[in-house]
């Protein structure tokens, strides 16, 4: 590890614009990407989890071609951990509200009481909720393992 | 030492390769995996959820309880991961 | 013959899998490097999903994404569409075993910062066994 260290610190800036500059244009592509495949997992291959994994890619990626400060800057790590708690609460938080309105726990037709559009139409809607909220917790647990495993947890250098 | 593991591992081998003799055929539709609970998930789904997507609608409705501790699991494997490897900076 | 080769192109699928687990086993019991056991462990994850994912494999059955409207008012035949069951515990699986891989990754780490060494003979040897 501590030859790893090494030689990172040693090697030169800028020696790798071609990949900077093509990392750079790819991730707002791959971010959409994520989204379109967590917001169409009801019509094609797709979910939560599958989407989630490539938003964290898009992150992961920025921290490969520049550096782990960089891909900090643009998600900080305290946003990260309230991604990743917000992203389970979402799922156990419907699964609650279905539970307050009078339905079994989880069971998504019990929200018909908040605006009626049917049973069935709303068990479709809340498969979509349940799905964004673990896009969201598998995004940034990935952004996390990432950051932890690639700097062995001091969050300064690293690959 | 790695004569014993080859040999545990010749034996598990065999015993599953022994085991494959009762399988039901590949591309079999008949097999036993695919005639008890899965026609009613494939024959409902799409009635009871409107979903295309028969997986999707399995994973986030029928089985919504494993893939929420399984939400779980992945939250508690970034904690742990943080728990183990986060030092103070001096 | 013609039997024995029936046999053959009906099961071949299940023989590769127990090859690959024997393979991600043997790395698991046999090594002594505690990456090289991790790494075995993932073959054998590996092994597991692909057979999970063949038992649910129908001949001449589309994949498990149906046309709505069409399913709506006529119905779905179980037989032409593959068991969706077993993706859907593979999708688990998969994200449980990134999960086992990170923390063992992270315990690894922990590991080497402690000992200065992978090698399970020598770590022993380190706690004084």
């Amino acid at each position: 590890m501590k030859l790893l260290q090494e030689r990172v610190k040693d090697r030169p800036a800028g020696e790798n614009l071609i990949i900077r500059t093509a990392v750079r244009l790819m991730i707002p592509f791959i971010q959409l990407y994520g989204l379109y495949v967590i917001v169409h997992g009801h019509y094609s291959p797709g979910g939560g989890f599958q989407g989630g994994v490539v938003l964290g890619a898009s992150f992961i990626l920025l921290a490969l071609a520049y550096d782990l400060r960089t891909s900090l800057r643009f998600m900080s790590e305290r946003v990260n951990a309230v991604l990743g708690n917000v992203g389970v609460l979402i799922y156990t938080g419907t699964g609650l509200l279905c539970a307050l309105l009078g339905g079994l726990f989880l069971d998504y037709s019990a929200l018909d009481r908040i605006l009626p559009l049917g049973p069935v139409e709303w068990r479709s809607l809340g498969i979509f909720v349940v799905e964004v909220g673990v896009g969201i917790a598998v995004m940034s647990i990935m952004t996390s393992l990432f950051w932890d495993l690639g700097s062995g947890g001091e969050m300064d250098e690293g690959l | 030492m790695k004569a014993f593991a080859f040999l545990a591992t010749l034996a598990t081998g065999v015993a599953l390769l022994y085991g494959t003799k009762d399988f039901a055929a590949w591309g079999d539709a008949a097999s036993p995996a695919s005639s008890h609970v899965s026609p009613v998930y494939i024959e409902r789904a799409v009635e009871q959820t409107h979903v295309p997507n028969l997986v999707t609608a399995i994973l986030g409705d029928y089985r919504g309880y494993d893939t929420m501790f399984e939400t779980v699991v992945i939250y508690c494997a970034g904690l742990a991961v943080v728990c183990v490897l986060r030092r103070q900076k001096s | 013959m013609e039997q024995l080769l029936a046999e053959i192109v009906a099961k071949y699928n299940y023989w590769i899998y127990v090859v690959l687990m024997m393979i991600g086993f043997y790395a698991m019991i046999g090594k002594r490097n505690l990456v090289k056991k991790l790494l075995g462990m993932n073959i054998f994850q590996t092994a597991i999903i692909l057979f999970y994912v063949s038992i649910g494999v129908k001949r001449g059955g589309s994949i498990p994404i149906v046309d709505k409207h069409a399913a709506l008012s006529h119905g779905i035949d179980a037989t032409q569409v593959i068991n969706p069951l077993p993706h859907v515990l593979m999708l688990t699986a998969i994200v449980v075993s990134v999960s086992i891989t990170g923390v063992a990754l992270a315990i690894l780490i922990r590991i080497y910062r402690q000992y200065g060494t992978l090698e399970e003979d020598e770590i022993l040897e380190k706690i004084g066994r």
